[in-house]
């Protein structure tokens, strides 16, 4: 869907990202991972074509990224940003609206009645209730779940996600992905998330991305790419992995330097 | 809509020479074609009293205060910025100086009718990006530090302004209709020049009011909803400019219109940019028909600048913004 082809990012004379290429690929999961200051969220904007690369590619649906126009992109391709949005006075309704710029002409109609559409993300968001309250009155969580509301009445095909779980506690970050899983596996969208905790990036992700000195350290899935090996390479730290007895996925238990092992492993 | 017919009406009634209301609004009906002549009934004095100086100064002055209250709630919206106004960000003052240079020295008419706001607007540009220049530090623009910028650069310029009314010959009034603005002694020419900035201006900055409810949640949500963002902060900047310069052009700098207007509007209708920018419009021209009567009336015969009342009301309400800022409740733009 958006495929990356020898990428490079120059920022202020510093080399972030180094002649990557890799592909995202339809109706999948892909996380983006990796230490920090790799240029996980440089990857990002350059994805969503609101940065310009410094050399190599970034092509949307076989075309190249320059060549879509701001609202036409913005019908088909929709970002949830790290840090959600600013406690403004604009109510939740009317940002969720917001969502629908690039459906609107200069006068900021619709052809078609989009009412039903804003009612099914406000419910699917648990948001009904906070329908017409301000913006300014609601938790961070609560703003993080306006935002992806907001996310979904832009009918994208494809949704770039950036720490989407920052700021919130576990029980809302398990509740916040699944969201977005549901939404993914329904219309089939292509996802592409960057992620700091690597345990969701394995619960969730179908495709995993690793980010390291500017390149692609390694692609697969959670199970090929999540290796004890891999992590020490890449963070600078030992830790185990072991098998999630549930899911079945790999999940990293992290253990200070210089401990002793007490439990023998089967 | 309503308030500001009555507001009009009002003010047209209201005045330093004793016409009675009836009277007043007699001599304009009779100015209609079909009307029999006024000389039948009221005085050449009178006559000239209401249709050349209140209905032209009346008029003048919505118009003025509409593109304050314009480009007030555009610089708002662009820079995200609630103590944003065309006084504080200095950009008055810089229209100021190209017009007084050309005024002072004679230049007026230099490239036509046009020379005086075509050159205001040039050296308000200038300013807004001397502002910027100031303000700016690692590519981030402090909203604190940007108002100080401007303040500074405002009162440079206000000096410079003040330097040239000195050297010339017809002194005090000038300098307090270049510092303080006024709207005494203006004539219908005068509208011509403000009418069509507001005609450009007006339909232009309505367009982007969508674009600028986006703006509110931050520039990268709204590059990613479709909004070019570089041209839109363009274009809207441009727009406040050339609103900003017209009225300075006229008026001499009226301060605090542009700050005070678009928040009163704010606590009636909300953030939504698409009713703020239309209604900020009518809001300033009420505001400074009101300041004007103020000014007209409160020591007549003599006048008060109306830029002294504009101040005496909007300074205060900018402590107040600036202190519910400190206070925690940011963003409320």
């Amino acid at each position: 869907m958006i495929s990356v082809e020898r990428l490079s990012k120059t920022v202020n004379g510093r080399p972030v990202l180094d002649n990557i290429t890799f592909e995202l690929e339809p109706g999948r999961i892909h996380g983006i991972i990796g230490p920090n200051g790799v240029g996980k969220s440089t990857l990002l904007q350059l994805l969503s074509g609101v940065m310009k690369p410094s050399s190599g590619e970034v092509s949307f649906d076989g075309a190249r990224m320059s060549g879509y126009s701001r609202k036409a992109l913005a019908k088909r391709l929709a970002v949830l940003q790290q840090g959600g949005l600013p406690p403004a006075g604009f109510t939740v309704r009317q940002v969720i609206e917001m969502g629908r710029f690039p459906y609107q002409n200069w006068f900021g109609d619709e052809r078609e009645d989009h009412s039903a559409l804003i009612d099914f993300a406000l419910e699917s968001m648990g948001l009904s209730d906070l329908a017409n309250r301000a913006l300014d009155q609601l938790s961070g969580g609560e703003r993080q779940r306006v935002a992806l509301a907001k996310v979904m009445v832009q009918e994208p095909e494809v949704i770039l996600l950036d720490e989407p779980t920052t700021y919130l506690d576990i029980g809302y970050q398990v509740q916040l992905l699944d969201t977005v899983r549901q939404w993914q596996q329904d219309r089939g969208l292509t996802v592409g998330a960057v992620l700091h905790d690597l345990n969701l990036a394995s619960l969730y992700c179908d495709q995993i991305i690793v980010l390291h000195q500017g390149g692609v350290a390694a692609r697969g899935t959670p199970m090929e790419v999540l290796t004890e090996a891999l992590i020490s390479e890449v963070y600078q730290t030992e830790a185990s992995i072991v098998i999630h007895p549930i899911t079945g996925t790999p999940q990293i238990l992290l253990q200070p330097k210089g401990s002793r092992q007490i439990l023998a492993v089967t | 809509m309503l308030l500001l017919a009555v507001s009009i009406v009002a003010s047209l009634s209201i005045g330093s020479s004793t016409i009675s209301f009836s009277d007043v609004w007699g001599i304009l009906l009779h100015q209609l074609p079909w009307m029999d002549d006024a000389s039948d009934h009221w005085s050449a004095g009178e006559i000239a009293i209401v249709t050349q100086v209140r209905l032209s100064r009346v008029l003048l002055g919505v118009l003025v205060g509409a593109c304050l209250g314009l480009a007030g709630a555009g610089f708002q919206g662009v820079l995200r910025n609630p103590l944003a106004d065309p006084y504080t960000l200095g950009v008055s003052s810089g229209s100021s100086v190209g017009a007084a240079f050309l005024i002072l020295f004679g230049y007026q008419t230099l490239i036509g009718e046009w020379t005086i706001p075509v050159i205001a607007f040039v050296t308000g540009t200038l300013t807004l990006l001397g502002v910027f220049f100031l303000a700016r530090s690692r590519g981030v623009m402090q909203i604190e530090t940007l108002v100080l910028s401007g303040v500074i650069i405002q009162s440079f310029l206000g000096a410079f302004v003040s330097l040239m009314v000195s050297m010339s010959n017809d002194v005090v009034n000038q300098i307090l209709f270049w510092l303080m603005g006024s709207l005494a002694m203006k004539n219908w020419a005068d509208i011509y020049v403000v009418l069509p900035c507001l005609v450009i201006g007006l339909p232009l900055l309505i367009a982007y009011g969508q674009a600028l409810n986006l703006f509110v949640l931050g520039e990268r949500h709204a590059a990613h909803l479709g909004i070019r963002v570089e041209r839109t902060k363009l274009i809207v900047l441009i727009g406040s400019t050339l609103l900003t310069a017209a009225a300075v052009s006229v008026s001499g700098v009226i301060g605090f219109v542009g700050l005070v207007v678009p928040h009163l509007i704010r606590l009636i209708v909300g953030p939504d940019y698409r009713l703020l920018i239309p209604l900020s419009a009518f809001g300033g021209g009420i505001f400074i028909l009101w300041s004007d009567t103020i000014a007209r009336v409160v020591l007549a015969p003599k006048e008060i600048p109306l830029g002294v009342v504009t101040a005496l009301l909007g300074a205060p309400f900018f402590a107040y913004l600036l202190y519910r800022r400190k206070k925690g409740q940011e963003g409320q733009v």
